[in-house]
């Protein structure tokens, strides 16, 4: 299987992670889906470090792994505060801040 | 044997993925991207990193999995639906939300021919290949020794930075989530029999044990007041 192939399924889990963010309206989903974005980007990283036969592309994708379990943590921070505060768990209503 | 072991770990990474944008229960989307993740972990190992598809098991299936079925188990698997309650149901099929709905589908299509027309375009003809060349070893690419290798010397600043980025992020999760003491929140424990005010001398279990009724009262709400730590 050439490296095309990984980068197709990386392209298409990266476009379905972003129609997911755009369509869901549960925060708790929408991070589910900018995991699924952020794996696609690991999955090319990672197809591309395996085609130089270089292991940059590998620490990059730990490092995107690192940033994503933050995002994580604090996302799931927000939202079980805002759940504290009985507030709607749906992002079309939480928009206060815009106005 | 190696392209069959492709294909089967590629329709569980599309469909996982699938099923974490389509399905309306968050705790099956939840359940839907582990089945992606491990999925994508086999992907990794065919791709030669071993100590990448390991991490990816053990810190995203494992750990950061486990976050997300607990606070989905709080929350509560129906979130999806409460705004839609709170509206009255204007928001399930209205459609502005349908349009929305389909306009995301999509740029969401926009976005992924872009994507596969500069990915697959371009002039690189070592995608077509099927990677550098690999020897196996202790030391070989994709090896823990390779990757703490890089780590701890070509990109030591950026390991340290990734530490420094979780010890904020964990401080900033716990304050976040913090029960807030000046938050007005009703008591949501459950009474117990004897929190219950009776009238006196009405033959209670709690004087026929010799515990005052009176203190009833007394006794709920320091009960309320303990309870208060956790």
């Amino acid at each position: 299987v050439s490296i095309a192939w990984y980068l197709a399924v990386s392209a298409i889990v990266f476009a379905l992670g972003a129609v997911g963010v755009m369509t869901r309206r549960n925060p708790l989903v929408v991070l589910l889906c900018l995991e699924l974005m952020l794996n696609g980007a690991n999955l090319a990283l990672i197809a591309f470090a395996r085609m130089w036969g270089n292991g940059d592309g590998q620490i990059l994708a730990i490092v995107v792994m690192t940033v994503a379990a933050c995002e994580v943590c604090i996302g799931l921070g927000m939202i079980v505060a805002i759940y504290r505060r009985r507030l709607p768990i749906d992002v079309d209503e939480l928009r206060e801040l815009q106005g | 044997v190696s392209s069959v072991v492709f294909f089967i770990a590629a329709i569980g990474v599309i469909g996982g993925a699938v099923g974490v944008v389509v399905l309306r229960n968050p705790f099956y989307s939840v359940l839907a991207l582990v089945v992606h993740l491990l999925s994508l972990a086999v992907l990794f190992l065919l791709l030669r990193s071993e100590f990448v598809a390991a991490v990816q098991v053990v810190v995203y299936a494992g750990a950061v999995m486990v976050l997300y079925v607990f606070v989905v188990a709080y929350v509560g698997g129906e979130g999806e639906t409460i705004g839609a309650r709170l509206r009255g149901g204007l928001a399930g099929g209205g459609p502005i939300a349908s349009g929305l709905r389909l306009g995301g589908a999509l740029v969401g299509g926009a976005l992924l021919v872009e994507l596969l027309i500069a990915l697959l375009g371009t002039g690189l003809k070592a995608i077509e290949g099927h990677g550098a060349g690999y020897r196996p070893g202790p030391h070989a690419y994709g090896t823990p020794a390779y990757i703490g290798n890089l780590l701890l010397t070509r990109f030591l600043l950026v390991f340290e930075v990734a530490s420094f980025l979780l010890l904020v992020a964990a401080v900033g999760g716990v304050v976040l989530a913090r029960r807030r003491g000046g938050i007005a929140e009703a008591p949501d424990e459950d009474l117990r029999p004897l929190d219950v005010r009776r009238p006196l001398l009405t033959g209670t279990m709690a004087e026929a044990v010799g515990v005052a009724p009176v203190g009833a009262d007394g006794a709920a709400g320091e009960r309320t007041g303990g309870g208060q730590g956790w």
